[in-house]
C-alpha cells in the first residue's frame, strides 16, 4: 500500500472510529463483559455484550484507553459483531479482524489492532468473563 | 533546517564518525532515510565491531578455555584482552573483578541471588526508587520474597530526580543495599552517585549502580566513586548483543555464591559435591558469548578513541537543541528534569496523541523512536501516565536528526488533525 493510500485510509476510516467511536460507553446490564490490557503499552479495552435469544449478540459496547489503532479496532469490532451469534463469533478469526481494520499493521501494531478481538475471544472461550445475570449456573 | 547556534565539540568529525555505522545509512522501505533515535534501547554498531565479530567466526573460532590448539588460544587471548579493556574502561583494580554475563539483567540477578540468603535476612532493607528499569526492581523483589527483606523507595523530586535530602532518613541499620541507576532510561536523570555512595557507605550499606544507560555516555570510575557493583550491557555500548558485564569488588564477589553451576565455574567436581573456581571463572558457567565478548572489546576501543569527554559535551549540545526544538511542538511535554541534570534522552507526551500512534507515524517519516513504558511501569504510574515516547541520542546523531524528529512530529499532528 502506498503512503498516500495509507494516509487516506487512516484519515477516512481509522480516525473517525477513534474520534467518534461506535458504542463507546459503559452499560449496566451486560450479559457478559471482559477487560484486557496490552502489557507493552498499557492500552485497555473492556467489552460488554448483551446476548439475546438464540445466542445472538444484540448489542456490543466497549470502553478503554489507548492508541488510535486499539480503540478504533474495538469500535470496528463492536459494529461488526452485533447481530452475529456466539457460534459465528467463535469462528471469527484474527485474520478477519485484521482485514476489517483495512490498514496494514506491523507485528507490534497488530497487538494494538487485535486487543478488542482478544478480549472477545477470551470472554467467549475461557469463561473468565464476568458472567452477569442467570448465565452463571451451568446447564445440566 | 537546523539553527546550529550552539558550539559543538565534534560536529565536523561527526559526519566522519557516522560513516563508521552502516545502519545509519539505510533507507526505510518507504524511501525515507532512516533516522535512528533509539540508542537507549540498543545502539548501532560501528563497522570495526561488525568486522571483529565476523572475523572471529571466519578466521579463528573455537570454544573458550578449552582448546589447546591455535584457534582456542586466539579465542582465549581475545576474551582476556576484552576483559582488560573493560577493566581499563571502568578502572577496576583487577580483571578478577570483571565478569562477563549476558547483559545488565543477568548481572543484577547474579548479585541479588549471589548475595542471597547469606546476606539478606528477614526485615533487612533494600532501597530502590521508581526511576529504575524493571531489571533493577524485579530481581530485588524476588530476593525480598525469598528472604523476608523489605524494599523501600527513595522519593523523587517534582522534576524527576532522586530526592537525596530524603536519603539519610531512609538509611537504617537494617539497610543492606541500595541499587540505583546511573542514568534513568526514561527521564535521563543522572543521580549524584558520589553523594549516594558516600551516605550509604557511612551506613554500612552496599551500592549497586545499574550502568546500562550511563556507561555508554560518560566515563565511570569504580575506584573513584567506590562503587561496590556496576552492571552494564554491551549492546548499548556500540557492542554486540548477548554480552554484559558485572563488576564487583573482589572481597564481595568472593563472598557471593554463583548463580549458575556448570562447566568452567568449578575447581573440582566430585560425585556428591563441587568446589568453585577462582574469580572471575566462578561466575562464568557454561560457554560464554565468545564472539560478542571479543566484539565488545573492539567497541570499547572505538569509543575510547573518540573519548568520553568529547562525547559528553557533544551529546549535551544535541540534548539542549532537542529540548529547544521539541518545546516548540504544540501540546508536547518533556518528562523529567532540565538538560543540566540529565543525559541524552528526551521522553515526552503529546496531548491527545498516544505514544504508539506517535511512534508509528514517526516511523512513516523514517524516524525510529520507542513508545511504551520502556520497562519502567512504576515510573509511569508515578507520573500518572500509561506510556510515553522516547527519543534517545548517541554521538552519531546529528542536529538534522532532531530536525527530522520535529518534522515527523508535525506531520503526525497534522495527520491526526491536531495541527
Ligand atoms: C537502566 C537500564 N537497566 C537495565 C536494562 C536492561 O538491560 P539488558 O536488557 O541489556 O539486560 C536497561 C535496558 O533497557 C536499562 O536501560
Amino acid at each position: 500500500m502506498s503512503t498516500d493510500q495509507y494516509e487516506e485510509l487512516y484519515e477516512d476510516y481509522i480516525l473517525p472510529h477513534f474520534e467518534d467511536p461506535y458504542h463507546k460507553e459503559e452499560i449496566e446490564c451486560a450479559s457478559c463483559q471482559h477487560s484486557e490490557r496490552n502489557p507493552l503499552c498499557g492500552d485497555t479495552v473492556t467489552l460488554q455484550l448483551i446476548i439475546g435469544k438464540d445466542d445472538i449478540i444484540e448489542k456490543a459496547f466497549f470502553s478503554g484507553n489507548g492508541c488510535a489503532i486499539s480503540q478504533a479496532g474495538a469500535s470496528i469490532l463492536c459494529e461488526e459483531i452485533e447481530g452475529k451469534t456466539v457460534t459465528e463469533l467463535e469462528k471469527f478469526s484474527a485474520e478477519e479482524m485484521l482485514e476489517l481494520l483495512k490498514v496494514p499493521l506491523t507485528a507490534t501494531r497488530q497487538r494494538c489492532g487485535l486487543l478488542g478481538f482478544k478480549v472477545l475471544k477470551t470472554m467467549l472461550y475461557s469463561r473468565d468473563g464476568e458472567r452477569i445475570e442467570e448465565e452463571s449456573t451451568p446447564s445440566p | 533546517m537546523s539553527t546550529q547556534t550552539e558550539t559543538t565539540t565534534i560536529p565536523s568529525e561527526i559526519e566522519q564518525l557516522r560513516k563508521d555505522f552502516p545502519a545509519l545509512h539505510q533507507t526505510h522501505p518507504n524511501g525515507k532515510p532512516v533516522v535512528y533515535l533509539d540508542s537507549g534501547a540498543s545502539a548501532q554498531k560501528p563497522q570495526c565491531v561488525i568486522d571483529t565479530v565476523s572475523e572471529c567466526y571466519s578466521d579463528y573460532y573455537a570454544n573458550a578455555y578449552r582448546g589447546v590448539y591455535y584457534f582456542g588460544a586466539r579465542i582465549d587471548e581475545g576474551i582476556e584482552r576484552s576483559r582488560e579493556l573493560v577493566r581499563e574502561l571502568i578502572n577496576a583494580r583487577s580483571t578478577s573483578e570483571v565478569i562477563f554475563t549476558s547483559g545488565t539483567t543477568m548481572s543484577i540477578n547474579m548479585v541479588a541471588r549471589g548475595l542471597g540468603e547469606g546476606f539478606f535476612t528477614k526485615d533487612d532493607e533494600i532501597i530502590l526508587n521508581v526511576l529504575e528499569h524493571h531489571a533493577n526492581i524485579v530481581p530485588w523483589q524476588m530476593i525480598a520474597r525469598q528472604t523476608g527483606a523489605k524494599i523501600k523507595y527513595l522519593p523523587l523530586t517534582e522534576d524527576g530526580r532522586l530526592d537525596l535530602d530524603e536519603l539519610p532518613e531512609l538509611l537504617t541499620e537494617k539497610t543492606k543495599l541500595l541499587s540505583v541507576t546511573g542514568m534513568s532510561n526514561v527521564l535521563g536523570s543522572i543521580p549524584n552517585l558520589e553523594q549516594i555512595i558516600s551516605a550509604c557507605h557511612q551506613n554500612g550499606t552496599l551500592v549497586l549502580v545499574d550502568g546500562a544507560q550511563l556507561v555508554p555516555h560518560a566515563s565511570v570510575d569504580v575506584q573513584t566513586l567506590d562503587i561496590d557493583f556496576l552492571t552494564f550491557s554491551g549492546h548499548k555500548l556500540y557492542g554486540p548483543s548477548g554480552v554484559g558485564v558485572l563488576y564487583g569488588k573482589e572481597t564481595l564477589l568472593d563472598k557471593m555464591e554463583p548463580m549458575l553451576g556448570g562447566g568452567h565455574m568449578i575447581d573440582q567436581v566430585f560425585q556428591d559435591k563441587s568446589t568453585w573456581a577462582e574469580l572471575p571463572a566462578k561466575f562464568e558457567a557454561g560457554t560464554l558469548p565468545i564472539a560478542p565478548i571479543i566484539g565488545l572489546g573492539k567497541a570499547i576501543e572505538y569509543v575510547r578513541k573518540i573519548g568520553f569527554e568529547a562525547i559528553e559535551t557533544y551529546e549535551h549540545n544535541l540534548l539542549k537543541y532537542a529540548h529547544d526544538q521539541l518545546q516548540k511542538i504544540p501540546g508536547l511535554t518533556i518528562l523529567g528534569p532540565g538538560t543540566e541534570h540529565k543525559g541524552a534522552i528526551a521522553s515526552f507526551t503529546i496531548d491527545n496523541l498516544h505514544p504508539h500512534d506517535i511512534a508509528d507515524w514517526l516511523d512513516r517519516s523514517g524516524v525510529a523512536v520507542r513508545a511504551g513504558h520502556h520497562c519502567t511501569m512504576p515510573l509511569h504510574d508515578h507520573l500518572g501516565i500509561h506510556a510515553s515516547t522516547r527519543a534517545s541520542f548517541a554521538f552519531y546523531n546529528n542536529f538534522s536528526d532532531i530536525d527530522a524528529l520535529c518534522e515527523g512530529l508535525k506531520y503526525t499532528l497534522e495527520k491526526h488533525r491536531l495541527l
